[in-house]
């Protein structure tokens, strides 16, 4: 334009730069390469057990903005500018750690303040990250009843009752409408745009799954094994949670006695004594017995120990065991222990090791410390995966 | 928010007025916009540039500032013929009145300071319309190679776009393969009777040709280097690299001469606004008390700040120029110097004195102490960050028969080693388009030397 300005009086001719900010653009792509790298830090981030909140259904990863790299001089321990105004050589500014805002303005603080974000990311979208960064194999259930069927929304019609009119959509077309009509023409909404929005019949797998969460809480268990065994649960959830729409959980604690607990409290359970697994794998038959039917439920195990069984458990165990095995789709085994590396497999390790190189779907992992916990997800998930393909179960680690 | 008419009706006669008083420039063509549009050239550094997530950083940093009430942006304007000037919408009636003054010493700047007009020739009067096509030619590479490939080369670009040689060629042709060859042709009583015994050896059945090492000698410009000698760079890569090469060459003069251009647009709108007879009364004072604000030294309610305000500072040493030495001569200064030459050469002690001008140490743990005020040294402070485009001097010192590319630093001009933890991610940066490995020599915080290397 001129400096007549003379372009200016027509409102329709809408500046490029009133409609595209390229700050805008450039900003989403800095905050995507943000995503991608935290993408790829992922179980690092996550096998930190702190980001694991229950209720939550995010998790929050403080961020550093992206550097673009120049070469840069070594910062030097100290540096020299030119400043204005009232000062005598020796005053003292500031002091040492005064105020770091004044500094920042100084020669010496080329770096902009820094300022962090705070990303917040679906738990659901870790997942799915993480099963495909890992090339984790989805699973089937092995049973369930057939496919049920559900309504979902589809799409918008220009009909529909009024109860599912949709609003915001509806004010779109309308706006729409009113931008390319010529001056003449209604100004109020008119029926054409109205949208509806529409239902459509959906197939939905109406598959219940259980996994039992068995924990041993005998006095050799530290808080730290514990945390361990928390973390694992949490993510094996999650990847259960993929594939069942509706999974119930539930939580075993043993001793030499087992109790049922709920979520809450089975964290929170400290027992004394010794370790009898039996107890355990007992309570969850019964309890398979009582409210889970094997041919209506897939049923997953999952057992968290120090593997310390009492030596007179063995047979007990075994039978126990096995009686679960013939009715679960998978059970698997973490062996908790912290600090220690063991050169044999422990009474209990060896109970499931037996039970996988016979071809049932069983398996055991150890898990030394927070970033093992990734293994043992993807070693039970490719093991259940390989169990359920029929191409033989992977033995115990 | 004012009537942008009432402003342009005083543009003409203040274009008049400035060439009445001897300022000469291109056409200028004055365009408000929204402050949104202002924020996204402050932070492009021109109106429309070529897409790159780092613009996305600065420009959030430039949101919060704006937020927090820091930075206000009145105009910008990129030399040329003719010269763009953006003003900010927001600018009220008086505000538009003195920038437009300023613009107008800025045009006067750009046409005539030698710094700029050579740079100009080698960018032609058309940086703002190039700069356009840059970005349209990388949206297009975009949409062919995909972002990722587009990414990773305007990485390693645009980590090195201080990394030009101005005192060459914009268009510079490729280096001589061989060396000269100096013995060859001596004639002397030897060669003749060699020649005389065997004609054919003579004539040149050796050749004596060596071929020239790469590069001949340290080469400043890296950009240029990859761009040209990248050994398996496709053409869209090395036009990316040309492409941000091209602007670095545009921001070189604005950044060499900032205290200069500053100060000479902050005196030409003071002088303009005080001749300019026709400007209202209320409109007048309003626009001096804005000017008061841009050429603050400190800040209100401070008793000393620790950064100079190149507006206040060139502003100063201009009314004193012109006042002691006549308008010709301070023509002749604006003419032929540099920030360089323009602080070694005019600031004097007395001025110095009279802006309570001071060196001080800045610790990193904060501890800010006041050394003194010897001219020498301040002009040395104060100059400091501006040699060498602001950047560490690197150049490319050799690259091996396997391709390795060697990149040195000059540490003996720096003073200090690189910061090695940047040095190394840029290397990534430029392994990735040289497509061979690719190392730097610099010296660590004991001066020992010290070889970065990314393969």
């Amino acid at each position: 334009m001129s400096k007549s300005g003379d372009d200016k009086g027509d409102p329709t001719l809408a500046k490029w730069y009133d409609l595209f900010s390229r700050g805008a653009r450039d900003w989403l792509r800095h905050d995507e390469k943000v995503r991608e790298s935290v993408r790829e830090q992922l179980p690092q981030i996550i096998a930190g057990g702190d980001v694991i909140n229950e209720s939550a259904r995010t998790v929050r990863v403080p961020v550093r903005m992206l550097e673009h790299y120049h070469f840069r001089l070594r910062r030097p321990g100290e540096s020299q500018g030119v400043g204005q105004g009232e000062a005598k050589p020796g005053d003292v500014l500031a002091d040492a750690n005064a105020d770091r805002g004044a500094r920042d303005k100084g020669p010496g603080g080329q770096d902009q303040g820094e300022i962090q974000l705070l990303l917040e990311i679906k738990i659901d979208d870790i997942v799915d990250w993480l099963w495909e960064e890992m090339q984790l194999p989805n699973l089937k259930a092995r049973v369930g009843p057939a496919d049920s069927t559900d309504w979902v929304r589809e799409g918008w019609d220009r009909r529909g009752p009024r109860s599912r009119l949709d609003r915001r959509r509806s004010f779109k077309e309308f706006v729409k409408r009113r931008g390319q009509q010529q001056q003449s023409g209604p100004t109020g909404f008119t029926d054409d745009d109205l949208r509806f929005r529409q239902l459509a019949r959906r197939r939905q797998p109406a598959i219940h799954a259980v996994v039992f969460f068995m924990l041993d809480v005998s006095g050799s268990m530290s808080d730290r094994d514990r945390r361990l065994a928390k973390t694992f649960f949490f993510w094996v959830v999650q990847g259960l949670r993929r594939e069942y729409r509706s999974l119930e959980t539930v939580f075993v604690a043993h001793t030499t006695e087992a109790w049922e607990f709920t979520e809450p409290e089975f964290f929170q359970v400290t027992g004394t004594g010794g370790t009898v697994a039996s107890t355990g794998l007992n309570k969850v038959r019964e309890i398979i017995d009582a409210r889970y039917s094997p041919g209506r439920h897939n049923i997953y195990l999952f057992y968290a120990s120090d593997g310390d069984n009492s030596v007179g458990d063995h047979a007990e165990s075994q039978t126990a065991l096995a009686d679960i095995v013939q009715k679960a789709c998978y059970s698997g085994y973490v062996e908790v222990a912290s600090g220690l590396s063991r050169q044999l497999a422990t009474e209990t390790g060896r109970l499931f090791g037996e039970l996988a190189s016979q071809g049932q779907p069983a398996g055991s992992y150890v898990i030394n410390d927070f970033n093992d916990v990734w293994g043992a997800v993807r070693h039970f998930f490719t093991a259940e995966h390989a169990a359920q393909s029929g191409a033989g179960p992977e033995g115990s680690q | 928010m004012s009537d942008p008419a009432d402003w342009q009706s005083y543009v003409r006669r203040l274009e008049e007025l400035a060439v009445r008083s001897g300022l000469s420039f291109y056409p200028v063509e004055f365009e408000a916009v929204p402050d949104s549009f202002m924020m996204e050239i402050a932070v492009y550094g021109l109106p429309v540039r070529m897409p790159h997530w780092s613009f996305g950083v600065r420009y959030i940093y430039q949101l919060i500032q704006r937020h927090m009430g820091h930075s206000r942006i009145f105009e910008v304007v990129f030399p040329g013929n003719p010269g763009h000037a953006y003003l900010a919408q927001s600018n009220g009636l008086a505000e538009n009145v003195l920038v437009t003054a300023h613009v107008l010493g800025h045009a006067d700047f750009a046409r005539n300071n030698m710094m700029f007009r050579r740079c100009q020739e080698q960018v032609s009067e058309h940086i703002v319309e190039h700069a356009a096509n840059h970005a349209r030619q990388i949206q297009q590479a975009i949409e062919t190679h995909g972002m990722q490939k587009v990414e990773s080369v305007l990485d390693a670009a645009l980590a090195l776009e201080q990394h030009i040689d101005v005192d060459q060629k914009l268009r510079r042709e490729r280096y001589p393969e061989y060396l000269p060859d100096t013995k060859a042709l001596v004639d002397d009583d030897f060669r003749r009777r060699f020649a005389a015994l065997d004609p054919a050896a003579a004539a040149g059945a050796f050749d004596s040709r060596k071929r020239a090492p790469l590069p001949p000698h340290p080469e400043r410009d890296i950009l240029w280097f990859l761009a040209t000698y990248a050994p398996e760079m496709e053409s869209w890569e090395r036009d990316i690299f040309l492409a941000v090469r091209e602007e670095s060459f545009y921001f070189f003069p604005v950044f060499a001469t900032q205290i200069m251009n500053e100060g000479w647009a902050s005196y030409w709108h003071a002088r303009l606004l005080r001749e300019a007879d026709f400007v209202p009364q209320q409109a007048y004072l309003d626009a001096i008390k804005c000017h008061s604000d841009v050429v603050r030294p400190i800040a209100a309610g401070q008793q000393v700040a620790l950064a100079i305000n190149p507006y206040h500072l060139g502003f100063s040493m201009w009314e004193r120029i012109i006042e002691r030495e006549g308008l010709e001569t301070a023509r002749q200064i604006m003419r032929e110097d540099d920030d360089f030459s323009f602080v070694r050469n005019h600031l004097d002690r007395e001025l110095a004195e009279q802006l309570g001008l001071f060196r001080f140490n800045a610790r990193n743990d904060g501890h800010i102490k006041v050394l003194g005020h010897d001219l020498h040294e301040l002009q040395d402070a104060l100059l400091a960050p501006k040699y060498n485009f602001g950047a560490p001097s690197v150049s490319v010192a050799h690259v091996r028969n396997d391709g390795t590319l060697e990149l040195e630093h000059d540490h003996g001009t720096d003073g200090r080693g690189l910061d090695l933890e940047r040095g190394r991610k840029v290397l990534d940066y430029v392994q990735r388009v040289w497509r061979r490995p690719v190392l730097l020599r610099t010296i660590d915080q004991n001066g020992a030397s010290l070889e970065l290397a990314a393969s």
